[in-house]
């Protein structure tokens, strides 16, 4: 069998941060190459370098044989490679026959377009996939079911020989994935090659025809997939050494202050969470991207207000339709998304820090500009936030001490819960320690923290419990003691009571 | 940098616009004396007056990342309206209040289509516009309106009356260049133009403060177009035609973003003058008048890039800040 695709020791930063360290990697024609690891264990990073959308920092992208220099999508297309995402990426006002036709019009005179040659394309092409698609109807029309079959059928027409799946039944119903792998197979016995990215390990076992781990940006194992099983998949997966010191202090833990009674929100697929926080407990919340955890938080913020279920605070039982009430009652939420909605860029550092208490510091609407002196030094202090000035604009900060004044302004707020979502997400190593260091002496002062984290090492670290997510429900939650990455990992890939 | 640098370079756009605006000032001085000798820099000054009134509330509205192009309507309509009053034989104060009121309203129904049901601002202001200088022009057929004798300068004689109306913008201009620093509104505003979600997260209403920041500029289109139609005896229900425009380009060439968040009034303030004077300096010095426009427009064009050009240099500069 050929080989479709060679990465070899492909290694990538971002400002920094490791992504890939010395990756190599292969793909044969005619078999299914399962691609798993935890959260920014470089799967994504990975496949933009092979699609061309990023450049490796170092090593070798070798298409059909071909050594790529300067790969680009345009580039890495030519060659006959072509990705799926988990949400389709196609034109909705568009027909199905534009979409498939997109980019391979025909090259005549003016460019003509030809409609009826586009349409038997379309259709040819949908039905070597055994789609029954009409290819008129524009896609805003179909399912996502067929919006992916649509995909799948204008990868063919690219002519792709290598195609990457990136969590293509993430969002299908059962009977649709049936469908989609047995498309799957037929396309394998036609000689393409497919990365097919999942969590679900299940559906692998019975996919697959080999497995590469990544795990922490390098690949850890490549097997064929016959010769490992599911405990052995999440063993790969998870089995690092936890070498960072976590400065967890041993706190008295209080009264319940924040609980969630069968909490649940429709429109975000957050489903009847049961949870409590303590004061000065750290309760980490963890589970795969997408697994609703962020939801849960937006939940609580006012956000996307629940629909069911109750949230008690502080011994009350309480609504929170907006994030205004939520801060009222003494929540604070800083987002995972820093660099857009954590600090405002354009503005100071003091603007920054006192955002979220404008009206405490003014008195019938005029601001007290001392008072806001003092409140953005004293945090600066306490922090030790390095700015050139309290009257630079946040932009012009590192992301660590960007990240400090995010909490700066929800702990100006003086709030009993505090929702952390991934505290320490892209930041260098000295400042996150510092962050972890902060988060021990909020604890120790009565504060009941919540905190996100995709790393299971902080997870794991930080925590007093520790509940997991699945699919928008918590598929359990774990003490400090009893809790280690695979018993995490397990709960987060919804196998409960495996490994 | 040190702190005090740092305050300066806060300030760069609007003294590099305050930079050009002496730097013509002083041409005039060698290559026109005479522009200094009569009263041209009085009537400059006070045919900025109402520019500057509605800059001020322009100021607001881009900081809060929108934009009402509506105002040349509403311009025309409160100078009808105060005629019309002030000929009905109301005392002046009033007039000017029920004007101020009748302006917010206009500005209300603007902000409630934006905020409320969460339209672009431009095609909103869009209709409105059109729709108001429609119903006016059905109203009055393009005729004027004659106000009183006492609308007139505020019936003060020219010279106090003209006082009055600089001094007027004056005192809106200096609330507003004050309030936006030291009210907790005018912070409000700021960080709903920079980032409306970081704001909402912060437990500020976006909402709220884009449909009182419409309501404001509607009643300083209120009171811009009374200390307008107080210049002549007569209500021209065209005297807000282009003004939209003009305020517009004032306030971008004063440095408020029209990406929201980024500029000040003592910016919108500079703009204003430096156009205003483009006019009587090309007169003095022997440009024909044709060129007016061709210049403003170069000056809005060089605001602009040189805009783009900060920004990009900004985000380099923070880069690299982020590496160490």
């Amino acid at each position: 069998m050929g080989t479709l695709l060679r990465l070899t020791e492909i290694s990538k930063a971002f400002d920094g941060v490791q992504a890939l360290r010395g990756v190599s990697f292969e793909l044969r024609a005619g078999e299914v190459h399962a691609l798993v690891g935890e959260n920014g264990a470089g799967k994504s990073t990975l496949i933009k370098i092979v699609t061309g959308a990023h450049r490796a920092d170092a090593g070798t992208v070798e298409i059909g044989g071909r050594a790529v220099v300067e790969n680009s999508p345009l580039v890495s297309r030519s060659l006959g490679v072509a990705a799926i995402y988990q949400q389709p990426a196609l034109f909705p006002d568009l027909t199905v026959a534009e979409n498939v036709a997109l980019g391979f019009e025909p090259r005549g005179a003016w460019r003509r377009v030809r409609w009826g040659e586009r349409r038997a394309r379309a259709r040819g092409l949908l039905e070597r996939i055994g789609a029954r698609i009409d290819e008129d109807l524009p896609v805003s029309a179909l399912t996502m079911p067929e919006q992916q079959l649509v995909e799948i059928a204008r990868a063919l027409g690219a002519d792709a020989r290598a195609l990457i799946m990136d969590e293509p039944t993430a969002s299908l119903p059962e009977r649709d994935a049936d469908n989609l792998f047995r498309i799957i197979r037929e396309l394998r016995g036609q000689g393409v090659g497919i990365i097919y990215i999942s969590h679900r390990l299940d559906e692998l076992a019975s996919l697959a025809d080999r497995v590469t781990v990544l795990r922490d940006g390098s690949a850890v194992a490549t097997r064929a997939m016959k010769e490992v099983d599911r405990a052995e998949l999440i063993r790969l997966m998870v089995g690092r050494e936890i070498s960072t010191v976590f400065p967890k202090r041993s706190v008295k833990v209080g009264e319940t202050v924040l609980e969630l009674r069968g909490v649940g929100c429709r429109a975000s697929g957050v489903r009847g969470v049961n949870l409590s926080v303590r004061a000065g407990e750290i309760v980490g919340l963890a589970g795969l991207v997408g697994a609703g955890r962020t939801e849960l938080a937006r939940v609580l913020f006012g956000l996307t207000p629940a629909d069911s279920g109750e949230i008690v605070l502080g011994g009350r039982a309480v609504a929170i339709r907006t994030p205004s009430q939520a801060v009222a009652l003494g929540i604070a939420y800083v987002p995972e998304d820093r660099r857009r909605h954590g600090v405002i860029l354009d503005m100071a550092v003091a603007a920054n820090a006192s955002l979220a208490v404008l009206r405490r510091l003014s008195r019938l609407g005029f601001l007290d500009l001392e008072g806001e002196r003092t409140l953005a030094e004293e945090y600066v202090g306490k922090f030790s936030i390095k700015a050139a000035s309290i009257e630079s604009p946040a932009g012009t900060l590192s992301g660590g001490n960007q990240q400090k004044v995010a909490l700066a302004r929800w702990l100006a707020t003086k709030p009993r819960v505090i929702i952390l979502d991934e505290p320490t997400q892209g930041i260098d190593v000295g400042a996150k320690s510092e962050i972890h260091r902060l988060m021990g002496d909020l604890a120790a002062e009565g504060m009941a923290i919540l905190m996100i984290s995709s790393e299971l090492p902080e997870v794991l670290g930080m925590s007093d419990r520790i509940a997991v997510m699945h699919q928008g429900a918590l598929a359990g939650i774990l003490e400090r003691a009893e809790a280690t990455q695979e018993t995490i990992l397990a709960l987060a890939l919804g196998h409960r009571g495996a490994a | 940098m040190t702190n005090k640098t740092n305050r300066l370079f806060c300030w760069k756009r609007e003294l590099s616009v305050a930079g050009a605006y002496g730097g013509l000032l002083l041409l005039l001085a060698g290559a026109a004396p005479d522009f200094y000798a009569g009263d041209k820099f009085r009537t400059i000054l006070v045919s900025s007056a109402p520019v500057l009134v509605a800059a001020v509330g322009m100021t607001l509205v881009i900081l809060a990342r929108h934009i009402d192009i509506s105002i040349g309507s509403q311009f025309s309509i409160c100078g009808v309206v105060a005629g019309f009053l002030a000929a009905a034989g109301l005392p002046m104060p009033l007039v000017a209040a029920l004007t101020v009121v009748g302006g917010g309203l206009m500005g209300a129904a603007n902000g409630a289509l934006v905020a409320g049901l969460g339209l672009p601002s431009i095609v909103v202001t869009l209709a409105t516009m059109v729709s108001f200088q429609e119903a006016l022009r059905w109203e009055r057929q393009g005729a004027k309106v004659m106000g009183p004798p006492d609308f007139y300068w505020f019936g003060l004689g020219q010279t106090a009356g003209q006082l009055l109306v600089v001094a007027g913008a004056g005192v809106v201009f200096a609330a507003f260049a004050w309030g936006l620093r030291g009210l907790a509104a005018g912070r409000a505003v700021y960080a709903v133009g920079s980032d409306a979600e970081a704001a909402r997260l912060a437990g500020i209403r976006p909402g709220r403060v884009v449909f009182w920041t419409f309501v404001t500029m509607g009643a300083l289109t209120g009171l811009a177009s009374l200390l307008a139609a107080v210049r002549f005896p007569d209500v021209d229900p065209n005297m807000g035609k282009g003004l939209e425009l003009q305020v517009i380009a004032a306030v971008v060439v004063g440095g408020v973003a029209i990406s929201g968040g980024r500029g000040t009034p003592v910016g919108a303030l500079v703009g204003v003058l430096l156009l205003a004077s483009i006019g009587p300096a090309l007169a003095f010095l022997r440009i024909p008048a044709q060129w007016e426009k061709a210049i403003q427009g170069a000056i809005i064009l060089v605001a602009v890039a040189s805009d783009a050009f900060n920004l990009r240099l900004r985000r380099h500069a923070g880069a690299g800040l982020v590496a160490r």
